[in-house]
């Protein structure tokens, strides 16, 4: 039977921890790089949110995702003039419907705006309290990624619907006001807006922490 | 100036106007249609309602370019449709007009209200003729008349 003498058998057990040591520090740092990784995608995911959630609130939007039974007009956000309610299903009321008066396109010449199928966002999809105040970005970020408000978007459908829905599109080409002036658009273009849309979605759609 | 091919109250009607023309104007100056009136051309009073495919439309904000072939009604039209008639005697019977200008829009309304809600309640009417405005104030009657009409319609 062969004895092995304490320097080699010391030797030994060094060697294993110092292998053991690395091995833990390779996994440690891989998993380090991939949280980081992870952090970092969530930073990008949450900044494009911020661009997009700008543009949801910006009066051009949000004033027909209110939370009341009115639309808004102008950058002011104003109740809608002339008694116009939101009706049984966001088109107003028979006699009084959005359409009384918009078109399916802006009419400059007597300052109303129009697009395909003017109505009120339905409630689910509000993006204000009950006093016309914008809701939080976490709160409107919640909403615009739950398919049971959203209007059964999946996150592929919100590119999409940001991309090509001609509400959405009208909001860049919002047309005169009654004096003549041009409509103010959101704070950025709608080509940045699909950008950033896509990059929301890519980071897995993230969204701030609430208070 | 471009042509337009309306339909008017059921007649086809060959208008030429500049596409930006509110088609009140049309209505009033090119086919010298009066009874839909001007009240205030942006839409705040309803004085110039009329129905296009059938929804009642603000006729002063509408330009003619963005009609499309869409059928336009009047309040010329009314006493020979079953419902505006109603609405017409209904009106006559509870005396509802005092100066009359702004009655055309409001028939108008009232017309659209009690085809799609034939037994319209009070805050139904006071809701849709809500942008009917009426310097009288004869909002009382025009409750009553449209009560009226829905009961001779029944």
């Amino acid at each position: 039977m062969r004895i092995s003498k304490p320097r080699t058998r010391a030797a030994g057990l060094i060697a294993s921890a110092l292998f053991a040591a690395f091995g833990a520090w390779a996994l440690l740092s891989a998993s380090n790089v991939e949280a980081k990784r992870q952090a970092d995608k969530r930073a990008e995911g949450l900044a494009a949110w911020g661009q997009v959630y700008g543009v949801l609130t910006h009066p051009r939007c949000i004033n027909c995702h209110t939370a009341t039974n009115y639309p808004q007009q102008g950058d002011e956000r104003r109740r809608h003039a002339v008694n116009v309610l939101r009706g049984p299903d966001g088109h107003g009321v028979v006699g009084l419907n959005c359409v009384s008066c918009h078109q399916k396109a802006n009419a400059d010449s007597t300052g109303v705006p129009g697009g395909p199928d003017w109505h009120l966002a339905p409630l689910s999809m509000r993006w204000q309290d009950e006093n016309d105040q914008p809701l939080p970005s976490d709160e409107v970020c919640r909403q615009v990624k739950d398919p049971r408000r959203n209007g059964n978007m999946s996150p592929q459908a919100l590119i999409k619907h940001n991309a090509e829905a001609e509400l959405v599109l009208w909001a860049w080409e919002p047309g005169r006001r009654p004096d003549g002036t041009v409509r103010s658009t959101p704070p950025v273009s709608h080509e940045e807006f699909v950008a950033a849309t896509r990059r929301w979605v890519e980071a897995g759609t993230p969204c701030p922490s609430g208070k | 100036m471009a042509k337009y091919q309306l339909n008017v109250n059921g007649q086809s009607r060959e208008v030429s106007a500049d596409p930006s023309t509110p088609l009140l104007w049309v209505l009033r100056e090119d086919l010298k249609m009066t009874g839909t009136k001007f009240g205030c051309g942006v839409s705040a009073c309803g004085a110039c309602t009329v129905h296009v495919a059938g929804v009642a439309t603000r006729s002063c904000v509408v330009p003619i370019a963005l009609l499309g072939e869409r059928p336009v009604v009047t309040i010329e039209a009314m006493a020979q449709d079953p419902v505006g008639r109603a609405v017409q005697d209904a009106w006559v019977e509870k005396d509802v007009v005092q100066c009359g200008y702004c009655q055309s829009g409001q028939i108008m309304t009232a017309v659209a209200l009690l085809r799609h809600t034939p037994r319209p309640t009070d805050a139904n009417i006071d809701e849709s003729l809500g942008g009917n405005l009426c310097r009288c104030a004869t909002y009382v009657r025009i409750r009553e008349a449209v009560h009226l009409a829905a009961q001779k319609l029944k």
